[in-house]
């Protein structure tokens, strides 16, 4: 990363962090920066721990030992108990976006109020300006024709990017995306592809987990491997891609790139 | 078959029938907050609390509701329990369906998909916030159906109250028979009657699935 960015505080910082389900350490120290507008792909087989390493990054899972800071401040607080955590970690969720793989857009509610839902009821938005700020949302996904219908309606795509839009309308300082693309047939994943290219050109700062190795290459700034619950090696994509170190990440992308023929 | 008879005896059999819709309709209302109440105990943290809840599930599903109705009104004046007969109809109906009506609403909160609460929750919502926007919405309409099929149940259970001498529809058509000795004809009418009531309660329970679910049909 560059020399530039070190003195400021990176937007997330993972350090050293440990997650275990039951005999399983399936995270085994991981660390991992990611700087302000900077975007950082993982990559690794299923299993190696990539989502559950995304997924405590918000304490949708529990790490077991370690430090995840937001924008400086300590996520995991195992220190607080019951509702006092509860409190602080709502809070800190409304500044991150998450993106899952099935997308978990709320079939009971239209498009627009997938999208208007937490700035009303969180930043107690009213319902006017509310639907002004999910427009937008809308728009920037390509998607404001399809405000007032239900997610049902909407193929695979179009869900994810109304998803996409769901987590920007609560103005996050970062995105996390969790395999967006893995659940999609093969000719959707491109426009999703293009919204995470746009929000890109804009600086958004992005963890992306993904089996989408040419995307992760052309976007990111960092890319990690990681297998068995460490990160193998990490370095600029091109290097990562096309000349890796480790003759396991070297091993992966060879059978990825097979699988994929 | 007698139908001068048949024509004669319908208005004392509609006047039962209302009693029996009476008798249903208010133990399925109450019975609705006494799931409530058990699904709700049933969340809590401390152990013996959720004991009860289930124990109390278990006991009213493994007996007879024939047995419970005759050991509420029978048994229970020895305790200082004393309930008129229709008064004991509805509740012991109330506290039976709503033993059932809580494992329908517990099984339709539980189908509601893990994922719709996490998405909600890394939006930033707490747990009842998530509860009441994103999971209970949805199990809402999962539960018309299961709870449409226990409230019919009851309204042929309480066909069973009868026997406590609520002049129901049951009770009705027994007496009648008392005095005419025409089985055939009175319960052939009083069968017609619980049909009518039955499809009525089908119905309407079609319908508000048919509305809830909007959303999941193109």
């Amino acid at each position: 990363m560059s020399t530039e960015q070190q003195t400021a505080t990176p937007m997330v910082e993972v350090r050293n962090v440990h997650k275990r389900f039951g005999n399983l350490e399936v995270l085994k120290g991981i660390n991992l920066t990611v700087d302000r507008g900077k975007i950082i792909s993982i990559i690794g087989p299923s299993g190696s721990g990539k989502s559950t390493l995304l997924r405590s990054v918000n304490n949708l899972e529990v790490i077991d030992d370690g430090v995840i800071l937001l924008d400086g401040v300590q996520v995991n607080r195992p220190d607080m108990k019951g509702m006092a955590f509860e409190r602080h970690i709502n809070h800190i969720r409304q500044n991150m976006g998450m993106v899952f793989q099935h997308f978990n857009l709320f079939p009971h509610m239209s498009t627009i109020d997938n999208v208007t839902l937490a700035p009303r009821k969180l930043k107690g938005m009213d319902k006017k300006a509310a639907r002004e700020l999910g427009m937008e949302q809308l728009e920037r996904v390509g998607l404001a024709e399809k405000a007032d219908v239900f997610p049902n309606w909407l193929s695979g795509g179009q869900k994810q990017r109304v998803a996409i839009a769901r987590a920007l309308a609560m103005k996050p300082k970062v995105m996390l995306f969790d395999e967006a693309t893995s659940a999609l047939d093969p000719e959707l994943v491109e426009e999703v592809n293009q919204v995470m290219r746009s929000l890109a050109d804009e600086h958004m700062t992005m963890l992306i987990v993904t089996h989408e190795m040419s995307f992760a290459r052309d976007v990111s700034d960092w890319a990690l491997f990681m297998d068995g619950g460490v990160v193998v090696e990490e370095s600029a994509p091109d290097k990562l891609f096309s000349n890796p170190d480790q003759e396991r990440t070297r091993n992966f992308l060879q059978k990825h790139l097979e699988n994929n023929k | 078959m007698d139908f001068d008879l048949m024509v004669e005896v319908t208005p004392l059999l509609i006047r039962a029938a209302w009693v029996t819709i009476d008798i249903s309709s208010r133990a399925i209302f109450f019975g609705f907050f006494v799931a409530c109440g058990l699904v709700f105990l049933q969340t809590l943290r401390f152990a013996p609390i959720r004991w009860f809840a289930r124990g109390y599930v278990s006991i009213v599903r493994g007996t007879p509701y024939f047995v419970q109705l005759l050991l509420v009104f029978y048994g229970g004046p020895s305790i200082g329990l004393r309930l008129d007969p229709v008064t004991c109809g509805v509740v012991v109906g109330a506290f039976n369906i709503g033993a059932y009506m809580s494992e329908a609403i517990r099984g339709s909160i539980e189908s509601v998909d893990n994922g719709q609460t996490e998405a909600a929750r890394s939006l930033g919502f707490g747990r009842a916030q998530t509860m009441f926007y994103i999971v209970l919405p949805q199990a809402a309409s999962l539960m018309i159906r299961s709870v449409g099929v226990l409230a019919i149940v009851l309204i042929k259970n309480s066909s069973l109250v009868s026997i406590i001498s609520v002049v129901e529809l049951t009770y009705q058509a027994q007496r009648l028979i008392g005095s005419t000795y025409k089985p055939l004809e009175i319960f052939t009418l009083s069968a017609l009657m619980y049909i009518v009531i039955i499809y009525a309660v089908m119905g309407i329970i079609e319908l508000a699935y048919r509305r809830a679910t909007r959303y999941t049909t193109q």
